[in-house]
């Protein structure tokens, strides 16, 4: 089936989608969006997280089909084209970013959290975060990110 | 092969009336880890993502229906005074994103012994309502669950809503795991305390083959409750009393030994909540009181 939708403030149209494939394979595979990860494939990692109609999501456990006009906002989508987003840049200043897999993903839950609530604690960071594993487990330094991202 | 995508009640009924092979899929959260580990293959699939019913919620007759759709975000940013339980238990599902798209629909639709909705449901007696082509029914949560991921759902039908008689008490959910997110809960427990009925609700998750009521522990409570005029005086509840609840939560689990836990932890840990859970219920109904 073809399936049309707007990723990252542009539209876009993909072409002999099967029914049973994912978000995420549309995204990595079909619309060569890799910044999006894939690890577990069953929710229980985040590093798949992308805004789907405003609302974070894990890729891997949407149909392709169900984002059909929907708008998404991926990873690639976050800075403004020119230079990085300040959530990315807190990571990067933090030392937030070790062997970078989950890093994608954690941005994103960092961006959906601070959206709703400008400066979170640490348990409402831990809470906000808990989806999203990091197999380096550098938490601390992420925790650090994420209050250096809310002053930024 | 096909993709269906209704969006009215009246569409996805016909649709799944056409259909009957097809996956029905709500938030996916649960429905895509098969096909991602390929061990569902669907011949097709209903995406009941845009029926508009699905996402009401109403009161009607001092009951609240909540449509199968509603996620679980928005029972815990919505409901929380209403159905605490449910809002407790709906915490504590998955991650934020799963708890962004899951709904409780879907977790019905699954009919996990494991599924986190299902002791608070049990706890408070809801009604699940089901319907297709042929007509409408209402099936008592007790009746819904007929084994491990097996409910009294035919075929042609899907599940609209369920009706939750709201919190008139102290309500409580507890779940047993080794991480704040993403458990597949090892036992889970739910207590509700209806005062102006004097009645006691239970759901035990994750232990038997179903979701199980502690129905000798719920009658118990009631006959003490009654017997020494609790729910007027609002005494403190001794300590025999708590233990013999929880010994009868215990003794309702039917569990068994998997990669999750043994059966036999699993009774001790429903013993342990159910002892925690009694207290600090019966502590904030005495609390309300005295404030």
């Amino acid at each position: 089936m073809k399936v049309s939708c707007t990723v990252n403030g542009e539209a876009r149209v993909a072409d002999d989608v099967r029914y049973d494939e994912s978000l995420l394979e549309l995204l990595r595979e079909r619309l060569c969006l890799p910044g999006t990860k894939n690890a577990c494939e069953q929710g229980e990692c985040g590093s798949c997280s992308v805004q789907l109609d405003g609302t974070l999501v894990c890729s891997c456990l949407v149909l392709a089909g169900q984002a059909q006009g929907c708008e998404i906002v991926t990873i690639e989508g976050l800075g403004d084209g020119a230079g990085l987003h300040p959530i990315q840049q807190a990571f990067i200043d933090a030392g937030a970013v070790q062997c970078g897999f989950c890093t994608p993903g954690l941005i994103m839950s960092t961006h959906d959290l601070l959206a709703r609530v400008p400066d979170p604690g640490d348990d409402e960071i831990r809470e906000a975060l808990a989806g999203n594993l990091c197999r380096c487990t550098g938490y601390q330094k992420i925790l650090e990110a994420v209050h250096l991202a809310a002053r930024s | 092969m096909s993709f269906l995508q209704p969006v009215s009640w009246p569409e996805a009924l016909a649709a799944r009336a056409a259909y009957p092979n097809a996956v029905a899929v709500a938030g996916g959260t649960d429905v895509l880890v098969d096909i991602n580990f390929n061990r569902l293959h669907p011949a097709a699939v209903l995406d009941l993502g845009r029926v508009r019913e699905l996402g009401d919620r109403s009161r009607a007759d001092g009951t609240i229906r909540l449509g199968a759709g509603v996620s679980y975000h928005d029972i815990i940013t919505g409901l929380r005074a209403d159905l605490p339980g449910l809002a407790m238990a709906a915490r504590t599902v998955g991650s934020p994103q799963i708890r962004n798209r899951g709904t409780v629909g879907g977790n019905l639709g699954s009919a996990s012994p494991a599924g986190d909705a299902h002791p608070p449901l049990l706890a408070s007696g809801a009604d699940v309502e089901v319907e297709s082509v042929r007509g409408r029914r209402l099936i008592p949560i007790g009746d819904f669950f007929l084994g491990p991921k097996r409910s009294a759902l035919e075929a042609d039908e899907l599940i609209a809503a369920v009706h939750i008689p709201p919190a008139t008490g102290p309500q409580l959910f507890a779940k047993i795991g080794s991480r704040n997110a993403m458990v597949i809960a090892v036992c889970s427990l739910a207590i509700a305390l209806y005062p102006d009925r004097r009645k006691v609700g239970t759901g035990i998750g994750s232990a038997g083959p179903i979701p199980l009521r502690a129905v000798a522990a719920e009658r118990f409570l009631e006959g003490v409750l009654d017997a020494g005029n609790y729910w007027q005086s609002r005494e403190p509840l001794s300590d025999g009393v708590v233990s013999r609840f929880a010994d009868l939560v215990g003794q309702a689990a039917q569990p068994i030994d998997d990669v999750r836990g043994s059966a036999g932890y699993r009774v001790h840990a429903l013993r342990v909540l159910g002892r925690r859970m009694l207290g600090w219920a019966f502590e904030d109904y005495r609390r309300v009181a005295r404030s």
